[in-house]
């Protein structure tokens, strides 16, 4: 399936759940924070929800700024 | 010895909520976290600022935030990078969705080259966050009728540039900030553009609320040592500010008698 994550396509070879990807990419799922198509999700609480082909997903953390 | 009854050092409050320190520090730009840590330690800093961006997600780093205890600073995330009222409120809600309490510093600066804020999306973003419960601390132009606008549409502080951001140039626009405290009824924060102590403690002095300050302990040889300069320097302006500064005279006034010479008068 492809997917658009923050902006590139993101290619995988099977379906994924939003956790599963987190594992592919090696993210803590408690230290960011996702939109799914322009909606903002609890990222800990939607770790079952299925991804779906074309979905946009934009994975966000806190970084240094003043 | 503090005299009794006289004020010499008070609390500030923002959005009922007391803060004992009148510094706060932004964490963008230290050379590695423990410098950042240092200066916020020594800083005596309860606010803390923090942005939000896309993960690298070729590369993913650490979050930052296991570098701030929670329980002794209070997040403030920016909306840094936005350049209209949709991108800073979309920035927001991410940010409380991200579990911060509902603090936001407004932040909408479609220009790179000065990063000076816009004032009309500022206070559309303004009026939208307000209405959805956010405390909003806006970044704006030293602006006196913009501030006024701001507070009236619920904002919690103004926050009015003294110049442009990391320039360290200090009080260009004290002129104007001058008026912003004169008429605010919601505490005014100096931020941007203040890059040595002198420059804290003379807004501190004019009668600010707070200042903010980041590239200037960011960009350092000493971090820690600077923010403690910056901290001594927020107190002696505050302290100034409430003890009443002395007129400023354009004729020198002897401050010896002017009797009494060895001489015949």
């Amino acid at each position: 399936m492809n997917l658009q994550v923050n902006g590139k396509n993101y290619q995988s070879d099977t379906d994924l759940t939003l956790g599963q990807l987190f594992k592919q990419l090696d993210l803590s799922p408690e230290r960011v924070v996702i939109e799914l198509n322009q909606k903002i999700l609890q990222t800990t609480d939607n770790l079952d929800t299925e991804l779906r082909e074309g979905d946009q997903l934009e994975i966000i953390q806190f970084v240094g700024g003043g | 010895m503090p005299i009794k009854g006289i004020k010499t050092m008070d609390s500030l409050v923002i959005a009922g909520r007391k803060f004992n320190s009148r510094l706060m520090v932004g964490t963008g730009k230290f050379s590695s976290n423990q410098a950042m840590q240092s200066a916020m330690e020594a800083s005596g800093c309860e606010i803390v600022t923090v942005a939000l961006r896309r993960v690298d997600i070729n590369s993913p780093q650490d979050s930052m935030l296991q570098h701030i205890n929670r329980e002794r600073y209070l997040l403030l995330p920016n909306t840094s990078g936005a350049r209209d009222a949709v991108e800073a409120v979309r920035l927001a809600r991410l940010a409380r969705a991200a579990g911060c309490e509902p603090w936001i510093k407004l932040e909408v600066t479609p220009d790179p080259y000065y990063l000076l804020p816009d004032p009309i999306e500022t206070l559309k973003a303004a009026i939208i966050l307000v209405k959805e419960g956010f405390n909003v601390l806006p970044y704006i132009p030293a602006d006196p009728v913009l501030a006024r606008h701001l507070e009236e549409a619920g904002t919690v502080t103004v926050m009015p540039l003294g110049a442009p951001i990391g320039t360290n140039r200090g009080m260009r626009t004290r002129d104007l900030i001058r008026i912003i405290i004169e008429q605010a009824n919601v505490p005014v924060v100096v931020d941007a553009g203040l890059g040595a102590p002198s420059h804290v403690a003379e807004a501190m002095e004019l009668g600010a609320d707070a200042v903010l300050v980041n590239t200037a302990l960011a960009d350092t040889m000493n971090p820690a040592l600077m923010a403690e300069a910056f901290k001594k320097g927020v107190e002696a302006g505050r302290m100034a500010y409430l003890a009443g500064l002395g007129p400023q005279r354009d004729k020198a006034q002897a401050s010896s008698p002017l009797t009494g010479f060895l001489r015949e008068e």
